[in-house]
């Protein structure tokens, strides 16, 4: 493992900020993503119930 | 159009697929993230910043991985008059946009440290921006066509003109002097950087793929149930 601490870790050679943003912009994405199809689900089972 | 006896048989199905999809794809995801993150040591020539790799190039495939699908759906909905290939379509192109934006996102999370700029005007990136265009340009003129089979139609004709940005994408960084860099992992080529990071990237594709493959059969669900309502 090259890493010696977990302070050195985060720190990324000191390109954390761009490392941890580009891992964050995925993880923001893939959580957005599957939340916003789960509540255009709800809504439509909704609608569909609504109507019957 | 899902059959009413399949979609009937759906829920129980789709829920299998869905729990099998999401445990591979965590399971890659944790081990592709060790790999990478935890095992693969620093790049001789970008240091830390290459890690960035373990996301952009899954995000860049996928996002040409759906593209290509979405085509051959065009193809079959086209020349067979077929409605399930034209569904399917529908419901790659968000996520297909959600791959190209990421890959542009993190490609310019991984340019400013390197080329010292948020974005250059460099063939591979104004590709993949025009691909990004191009599933913008499917998902807007799908929605706004009414008329299903005009819409599908259209759509359709589309795809198969973005599909000439495919290999051009792919031989960008070959064909002209470019800022980005060749492609990291190509068959038959020895990979110039470590087997940790080769398999984390690897394992990490394997994991997005999972990640679109579910989001593909959810929104496959709620575009069923929104016809479903647009017809009774």
């Amino acid at each position: 493992m090259p890493w010696h601490s977990l302070a050195e870790f985060i720190a990324m050679g000191g390109r954390g900020v761009y490392v941890w943003g580009a891992f964050g912009l995925v993880a923001l994405a893939f959580v957005l993503e599957p939340l916003t199809l789960f509540w255009q689900h709800r809504r439509l089972q909704r609608r569909n119930h609504g109507q019957r | 159009m899902v059959p009413p006896m399949a979609r009937s048989a759906m829920p129980a199905r789709l829920e299998t697929a869905v729990s099998c999809l999401v445990l591979l794809g965590v399971v890659s995801a944790i081990a592709g993230l060790a790999l990478g993150l935890l095992f693969a040591p620093a790049s001789a020539q970008q240091g830390e910043t290459y890690r960035i790799i373990l996301v952009h190039v899954p995000a860049s495939w996928l996002s040409m991985l759906i593209y290509g699908v979405m085509a051959l759906c065009a193809v079959f909905a086209l020349m067979k008059d077929k409605r399930v290939p034209a569904l399917l379509a529908r419901a790659l192109a968000p996520t297909g946009a959600g791959m190209a934006a990421l890959s542009l996102g993190t490609g310019a999370l991984w340019g400013k440290p390197t080329w010292g700029a948020w974005w250059v005007w460099d063939a591979r990136v104004i590709s993949e921006l025009i691909l990004l265009l191009f599933f913008i340009g499917f998902i807007a003129l799908t929605e706004r066509i009414v008329d299903v089979r005009r819409s599908e139609q259209a759509g359709g004709i589309l795809l198969l003109a973005g599909a000439i940005n495919l290999p051009i994408i792919h031989f960008s960084v070959q064909r002209w002097p470019s800022l980005h860099q060749g492609a990291s992992i190509a068959l038959g080529k020895p990979a110039p950087m470590s087997h940790f990071m080769v398999w984390g990237v690897l394992l990490m594709g394997l994991a997005f793929s999972c990640y679109a493959a579910t989001m593909v059969l959810l929104r496959l669900r709620n575009l069923t149930m929104a016809a479903d309502h647009a017809l009774a």
